[in-house]
Parts: structure tokens; sequence; C-alpha cells
């Protein structure tokens, strides 16, 4: 295991960063200003609309994002305190998989079909530690086992196509454990679990942060299971932070519009078959986002002040919001606003 | 007198080879799905919920015929399915669309949305481009996606937005019977909510009936009218949605709801006994599936179980909650 100092820079560090595709109807700008901390052995979530920029932020951040498909326009990013988009092919793979593991969030689409699941998990390991094909074997079906997988011998013979959805996703999961990374990025992880196997997924992975100060970032819909996994919390809105904080102030004090309106859309708060409340209007259009506040068009709250772009404001307990109503009287920029 | 069935499913049966040996004959089975029987009303949602690898995907892919019955039957409208050829299994075929798990692999990377989304109206034929193109605008927003998007390919769009995708092609042909396999999954809370008020309208609207798999529990309580809990390719509660939810028989049933996360409750301790013994579908038990892991079990638990109803206080209120149990058999 890795030794941990105490000056260790941050696991991952997203610093101000704005990302589009070039496309032939002009360019989508997926991330716009995105700054994201993950500090040693802290579980921070991810949360926002569909579409948001979630996973391209930690896909840019290892690089998995189409060659020359994307353009960097400002900012920097930080693995570990390296540059991943300075770094050749060959340091790349030495980082994704030792130092950072990613659980993807289409579990066929990150699996060979055509190999046998064993011999994928065993690849996986053997590319980073020295171990005979034996013991390389007998550490997946260790691993398989942990994640409640039955009969995890047998399922190192199947095939993809042989196994439940929820099956598919814990062998992710495992691939992502078993070369013991410093950095997990785990998108929807747990989508096609059902919720017991889900509780027993999340220890693990909770428990792994807390004993071997592994650092997660948890892309998830779900946020109650937010709400019991994450230390802090980024919620995203078009390819902008809005809101951070602590889980739990960030849960219950939502400050941003947006925040607010996204935690009344929960189903346990209606009738059944009433229709459950949902935000109104669409994510604006990345390729001609509109001035000022990205949440303007759909905010209850807009004003005047709305038109121009809302700075980051940090409030007493860690939490911050990009708001103008939450951001003091414009004439004195600095004031904090208590909740 | 109850409507006829849009869909029935008789004691359905799916086996797969498990192993095999070096003359390529099978010497292992994976019992996927066990003797399940259900049905589908016109207009009704019935929700599936268990166990990852129970057998709910292959299930529902048994009813459209993409997974081979070993034993049983499906009846789409009164027709046998499987048995139907031709022009009678068009039709049945055109009644039913299902949404996949994993919809990514079903969209052709090559086409753009709007081909995607009309791709089963295209098939069918008869429709001027125009249309189609007309078709796939209309059920793009009502997924909430955008207009603008309609040219582009499946790779540009998000995890979620690939779902919706998937959900509005399954919606083009106007079907009776919409299969869901973890629908909104990908989705955050408010689109989600905006294609659950889509599908409760269609079915106010046009009597829509919906088989829906999904791990949300509060989601499936709020959207179905009955559920069907599901072990070890089983059924071993049914009933309405808010008797099952509210008042569990099976101590699966149980277990499963005390581990639903929320927002007022941290992680729960997964108690080793809750996942001990995992199910092994390739030597079914004899006696109730469950037994292994169920700390109700008693005496008799080690004989086979069958669906009974559940003994309620107010008789009438719920005389379709079943459960396969033998805490709850009749004295
Ligand atoms: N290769 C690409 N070309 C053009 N646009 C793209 C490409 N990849 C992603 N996008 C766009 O970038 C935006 C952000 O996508 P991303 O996959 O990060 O969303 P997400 O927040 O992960 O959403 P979800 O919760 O649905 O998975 C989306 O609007 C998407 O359409
Ligand atoms: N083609 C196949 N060959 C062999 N076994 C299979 C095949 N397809 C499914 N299985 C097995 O059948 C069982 C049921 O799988 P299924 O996909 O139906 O589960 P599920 O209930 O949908 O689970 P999840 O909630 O994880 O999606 C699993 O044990 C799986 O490994
Ligand atoms: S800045 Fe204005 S438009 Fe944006 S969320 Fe705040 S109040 Fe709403
Ligand atoms: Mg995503
Ligand atoms: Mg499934």
């Amino acid at each position: 295991m890795t030794a941990h100092s105490v000056q260790r820079p941050h696991a991952l560090s997203i610093e101000n960063l704005s990302l589009e595709f070039p496309t032939y109807a002009g360019a989508v700008k997926a991330l716009d200003g995105v700054t994201i901390k993950v500090g040693n052995a802290e579980i921070v979530g991810l949360v926002g609309e569909s579409g948001c920029g979630k996973s391209v932020s930690t896909m840019a951040a290892t690089r998995l994002l189409p060659e020359g498909r994307y353009k960097i326009t400002q900012g920097s990013i930080r693995l570990f305190g390296r540059d991943p988009m300075a770094m050749d092919e060959e340091e790349l793979q030495q980082v994704r998989g030792k130092l950072v593991s990613t659980i993807f969030q289409e579990p066929m689409n990150a699996l060979n079909p055509t190999i046998r699941i064993g011999q994928q998990l065993v690849s996986v390991i053997r590319r980073h530690e020295a171990l005979g094909r034996k013991a390389a074997e007998a550490v997946a079906v260790n691993i398989l086992a942990d994640m409640l997988i039955p009969e995890p011998a047998r399922i190192m013979q199947a095939y993809p196509f042989e196994l439940s959805g929820g099956m598919r996703q814990r062998v992710l999961i495992a691939m992502a454990f078993s070369c013991n990374p410093g950095l997990i990025i785990a998108d929807e992880p747990t989508t096609a679990l059902d919720v017991t196997v889900q509780a027993a997924i999340l220890r693990l992975i909770q428990g792994r942060a807390r004993r071997t100060g592994t650092s997660v970032v948890f892309i998830s819909h779900n946020i109650a299971v937010v709400s019991q996994i994450c230390d802090r919390l980024y919620i995203m809105y078009a390819g902008r932070i809005v809101e951070s904080g602590p889980t739990r102030a960030v849960l219950d004090r939502p400050q941003h519009p947006y925040t607010r309106a996204l935690l009344r859309c929960l189903p346990e708060r209606v009738r059944p078959k009433e229709p459950l409340e949902s935000i109104p209007g669409t994510v604006p259009n990345l390729l001609d986002p509109p001035p000022g506040c990205f949440y303007r068009p759909r905010c209850p709250e807009a004003d005047a002040r709305c038109m121009e772009k809302p700075h980051s404001t940090a409030l007493p307990g860690g939490q911050a919001v990009s708001c103008w109503q939450r951001a003091g009287h414009p004439s004195h920029p600095s004031s904090e606003v208590p909740s | 007198m109850k409507a006829a069935p849009l869909l029935s499913v008789e004691n359905l049966t799916v086996r797969f080879p498990g192993a095999t040996n070096w003359f390529g004959q099978v010497t292992s089975q994976v019992h996927a799905v066990n003797n399940v029987d259900l049905c589908v009303l016109p207009g009704e949602s019935l929700g599936i919920v268990g166990e990852s690898g129970c057998g709910k995907s292959t299930l529902v892919q048994a009813v459209i015929g993409l997974v081979r019955l070993t034993s049983g039957r499906v009846l789409v409208d009164g027709h046998d399915f499987a048995g139907a050829n031709g022009t009678l299994k068009r039709d049945l075929r055109q009644k039913m669309q299902i949404v996949f798990q994993d919809p990514q692999s079903s969209l052709d990377p090559r086409l753009p949305v709007w081909r995607l989304i009309t791709e089963p109206l295209h098939i069918r034929g008869g429709m001027p481009a125009a249309a189609l193109r007309a078709r796939a605008e209309e059920l793009a927003v009502s997924v909430g996606l955008r207009s603008d998007q309609l040219d582009r390919l499946p790779h540009e769009f998000s995890g979620g937005q690939r779902q919706r995708i998937a959900i509005a092609r399954a919606l083009s042909t106007d079907p009776e019977l919409l299969i869901l396999d973890e629908p909104t999954s990908a989705l955050d809370v408010s689109v989600q909510a905006q294609i659950i008020n889509l599908l409760l309208k269609l079915q106010r609207e046009l009597g829509l009936s919906y088989l829906f798999i999904s791990h949300d529990v509060s989601l499936v309580r709020h959207f179905c009218d009955r559920v069907a809990v599901m072990y070890l390719g089983q059924i071993v509660e049914t009933g309405p949605a808010e008797a099952v939810f509210d008042d569990p028989a099976h101590p699966y049933t149980r277990t499963l709801l005390a581990s639903v996360p929320s927002l007022e409750n941290s992680l729960p301790d997964v108690d080793a006994s809750l996942t001990g013994e995992l199910p092994n579908n390739r030597r079914l038990p004899a006696g109730c599936y469950y037994r292994e892991r169920c700390r109700s079990a008693v005496p008799g638990c080690e004989l086979p179980q069958a669906l009974l109803a559940v003994p309620k206080a107010n008789a009438e209120s719920a005389p379709r909650h079943q459960a396969r149990c033998c805490l709850h058999m009749p004295a």
C-alpha cells in the first residue's frame, strides 16, 4: 500500500477547467470553469442533471476522452500533482489502473465481449502487479467473492453476456479494486444493484477509503446513496459547478435554486400515480449557452443581475454557491451571506 | 369480470447451459427463471423487483422472444406468442416494445438521433422521411431532449441522454405493452420525473401497460399498480404495490426493504446473514429457495413452498397479496 505523507498533493485537482467538443454545428461547451478538488481518503460526490458534464470532467482528468475530438480552452488538471495532459502513452497506462481506476457508467462498453471475465481480470491484475497467472487468478476470485458474486470460480469462466447487469457492474468494481489505486472514479457504479447488494458494495468502497486512504469520486443520480457515502458534494449544472460543500450541509441547507429544485423531485414526496415534481424547461443548448447564469431560464428567483455570470461565494461551514441571490449586496462583493 | 390480460406468462422456465465438457456436452445448467406465472392487464403496470442476478432481464427477454423458453407459455392478447408465426407473430410482436437495461449496445453508432428514434417505424415502412423526422422531434422533446440535438450521433451524448433516446424509440410505434428494464437509473431525478410523468400520462390517455423492472423501490411504489418480488428465478411475493411494500410478507422482501437508502438514514451495516450464503442458480434448493439466508426459517421450510394468499385481518383489502413462505401457510 502507498504511504501517505502529510503534504501529499490532492488526489485530483481540476482547476477552472473549460472544455469543448468541436462539431459540425459548432463547439459544444461541455465544461465551463469547473473546479473540483478531491483530497486523500475523501469520497467526493458529483451530482447534476443528465448531460451536465460529470463524466466528461472525470474522463478529461484521466485522458479517456477521444484524442483530437475535444479542446481544453482554459484551466488545469492535476492527478496526484502531475499533469495528465503532459503524459505520454506509457505514463498514462501506468497512471490508469495503478494510480487511478475508473468504474465506467456503461459496463457493457467497458468489458470485452469476447474474452472471459477471469482472463480480463487477471490481465488487469498482472499489468500492475508482478504475479504469476495462478496467483493472479486467486486474487481475482477473492475480489469477485468480496463483491458478493455467487460462484466466483465459475463466473471467472463466463463471458460478459452470461452475466446479469448488476454482476457486470460488480466485475467492473472488482477490476477497479484489483490494482489498489489511490483514486477510484466511480461513474454510477451501483445503478444495476439491488439495494441490499448496493449497501454492501457501498460499505466496501467506504471501507477502502477509510482503511487504505483511497480517494473516490462518486458520480450518482441517487441522492439517498450520495448522502450515505460522500463526504463532500459538487452540484453541476450545464457544465458549471453551481454549489459545493460538505454533504449534510448541501442536502440539509441547499443554497442554489437548482439544488433546491432537484431535491424536490424525489418520488417519496408525492402520492402514488400523481405527477412527480420536475424542473420545468430544459438544460441550455451547450452550442450556444445563454448569457449570465445558465440556470436563469428555469430559475424562479432570477432577476436582472442574473444576466451576468455569478461568481462562487464561500459560505460559512465550507459551502460555496454560484448564485446572485446568495452573493450578498452587489456593492459589498466580499460580504458573506450566512444561510 | 376482469379484463382479459394483455400479457400472460404461464409457468415460464428458462435455463442456460452453465458448463460444458470437452465434447461440448452441457454438464450443468443455470436456472435463470423458474416456473414464473404473471399477467399484465390492459392499462396496468406491473413492477418487478429482486436481487441482482435473480432473472428479471432474462424473464422479460423470454417474453419478447429474445431468449428461448425452456418450458412454459407466453400469451399475448390470448395468443401463444412463442408458437405463433407469420403475420400473427408480427402483429403480436408489434404490440410490445422493450427498453433494454444497457441501451447503449442497442443504438447503432452510425445513425443520427432522429433515425435511431424512428428506426422501428422505418422498419415497419410506409412513412416518408419528413413525417419520420417530425415524429422523432415530437418524441425527443417528450423525453426531455432538444430538437437541435436530432442530427447528433449517439457517442455525442451522455449516458442519461442515450437512455432517453432508447425510451423515445420504444414509444415510436405506439406499443400496447412497454417493457422497461431499469429505465431511469441513468437519469437525474428531474428527468426521471419527467419520463415517469410522460409514462403515466400515456397510460391514462392511451391505456398503455407496463412491465417495469427497477431496483428503485420508491419509484416502483409510485409507478406500479402491482409488484412481483423475485428471488432466484422465482416470484416469492406479489400483490398490490402498497400491500407488498407497506406490509411485506416474505422475509426476502423484508430484507430488501430494510436496506432501501434514504436521506435520513446512514449506510446500513449489511449483516453477514443477509449476504452470507449466496444463492446458487445451478443447484436449486429442494425447499424454500431463501431458506439458507432466512432468519425466520422454521421446520417446514425445507419443503417446496407454493405462492399462497397472505392471510389478512382485513380480508377484502388485498385478496391478491400472495407470498411463497411457510410462515404464511394457512393453519
Ligand atoms: N464526443 C462528444 N461530442 C459532442 N458532445 C459531447 C461528446 N461527449 C459528450 N458530449 C456532451 O457533453 C455534455 C456532458 O456529457 P457527460 O457525459 O459529461 O454528461 P453526464 O453529466 O455524465 O450525464 P449523465 O448523467 O447522463 O451520464 C453532454 O451534453 C454531451 O452531449
Ligand atoms: N446467456 C446466458 N448464459 C448463461 N447464463 C446467463 C445468460 N444470461 C443470463 N444468465 C444468468 O442468469 C441469471 C439471471 O440473469 P438476469 O440478467 O436475468 O438477472 P437480473 O435479475 O436482470 O439481474 P440485474 O438486476 O443484475 O440486472 C444470472 O445468474 C446470469 O448469470
Ligand atoms: S444566479 Fe440568478 S438565475 Fe442563477 S440560480 Fe441564482 S437566482 Fe437563479
Ligand atoms: Mg455520465
Ligand atoms: Mg437485469
